[in-house]
């Protein structure tokens, strides 16, 4: 009998397709799984609503969750409420600072007031940061510059 | 019988976001610098998004595909405000319009999210989130071109003479919202209009726009188009038309 468990860590397998080294359970975008019978549903939250990489998560996702044996896969798209990037898990957080893209910093639903907030660079730690663009290669991230070790970098944009 | 009413409100508010994306879409690598490169193509990306979700709302309600909304209508069959469809013309034309645009989302979108109905309503919290980034950006140009140079300035007055009439078509009722407002399901047209207006008018004379006087809107219906839009969909819809219905991509 599949649990919720099992689902939840095969799904570790699946990486966000633009940011590979986080998966889509660190990512926060698995809002549920539900067994029953033969039947699996996965909840899954859209990052950004024009992510071209979303129809491919979800065909991963379904993927992976048959590997598993379930012979029903559903992976349902769920809009509220709206994904955040506060639902980015503490490892996943580290996995993106070690791949050189800083993490939103988290807002609580606040995402008004937080501009600007401070960003700190994911190479030196330092936040003597600036934002050059607040849009990026691509729509989940956006541009800073460091003063301390003057390098630029991407952050993974606050949502 | 309000679900051709709602039908028409979907159809309005994913035809805007498709058309004025795809005009976005076209300063991809033609905008100013590199950055603004960058920026405008993903305001362009998020608009086409926000249309995707609207379209399939709209799919979930009367069964309507939304391949072939976008790509197998004729012009006549689009919902869209003139404003979106025009040229994308220069640069500050291009932002001010995305600006006045942005600036009616910011309006509508947090009335729609309170509103009755759960689809619409969840869509337009998840496209607001997003919608803060654009009118940010959006608000920092327009305050940029109108203070920089004389020309800058120049350019972008112009833009808002021409613009105005076209922004004040986006707060015209659709037909059957009477049914609606008052189950609270869109907010009243008027609402929206009085609330984009003490958004924007302050900000632009804050700038040093002369805002102009309260116009008649460019045009009464969204039926009603410029040859503009024939232009726009000849070029989107080719490649989808050139291969038929039946060919998946």
């Amino acid at each position: 009998m599949l649990t919720q468990e099992a689902v939840i860590a095969a799904l570790q397998d699946v990486k966000d397709p633009e940011i590979p080294v986080v998966s889509v359970v660190e990512l926060g975008v698995i809002r549920g799984v539900h067994i029953a019978d033969d039947r699996v549903t996965i909840d899954l939250a859209p990052t950004f609503a024009g992510c071209p990489a979303l129809a491919l998560m979800q065909a991963q996702v379904e993927q992976r969750v048959r590997q598993l044996g379930a012979p029903d896969v559903a992976v349902r798209l769920v809009l509220a409420p709206p994904w955040t990037t506060d639902w980015i898990s503490e490892g996943g957080r580290a996995k993106l600072r070690a791949f050189g893209l800083a993490p939103a910093p988290r807002h609580g639903g606040l995402l008004q007031l937080m501009f600007p907030a401070e960003v700190a660079c994911p190479h030196c730690g330092s936040t003597n940061t600036v934002q050059k663009n607040s849009f990026g290669p691509t729509l989940c991230r956006a541009l800073y510059y460091c003063h301390n070790c003057q390098q630029p970098f991407e952050q993974f944009k606050a949502l | 019988m309000t679900q051709p009413a709602l039908s028409a409100q979907l159809l309005a508010l994913a035809d805007d976001e498709l058309i004025l994306g795809h005009r976005d879409s076209e300063w991809t690598g033609h905008a100013p610098i590199l950055e603004e490169d960058i920026a405008f193509a993903n305001i362009a990306q998020d608009e086409i998004g926000h249309a995707s979700l609207w379209y399939g709302l709209l799919r979930d309600l009367d069964g309507h595909d939304p391949d072939r909304l976008v790509f197998f209508r004729e012009p006549a069959e689009y919902r869209n405000v003139q404003m979106v469809e025009l040229p994308r013309g220069d640069w500050a034309f291009s932002m001010l319009r995305q600006y006045l645009f942005d600036a009616a989302e910011a309006q509508r979108l947090p009335l729609l999210a309170a509103d009755g109905y759960r689809p619409l309503a969840e869509t337009a919290a998840k496209i607001l989130t997003e919608e803060i980034y654009h009118l940010r950006h959006t608000q920092a140009w327009i305050e940029r071109l109108a203070q920089g140079t004389q020309e800058s300035h120049r350019r972008v007055q112009a833009a808002l003479d021409l613009l105005w009439p076209y922004a004040l078509q986006l707060f015209q009722p659709l037909p059957g919202e009477a049914k609606l407002a008052p189950r609270q399901i869109v907010p009243e047209a008027g609402v929206v209009r009085q609330a984009w207006l003490q958004a924007v008018v302050p900000f632009l004379s804050g700038v040093g726009l002369a805002v102009p006087e309260p116009a008649e809107p460019a045009a009464a219906s969204r039926e009603a188009h410029t040859p503009h839009l024939a232009d726009l969909l000849a070029d989107m819809q080719s490649v989808a038309r050139l291969e038929g219905p039946e060919v998946r991509w």
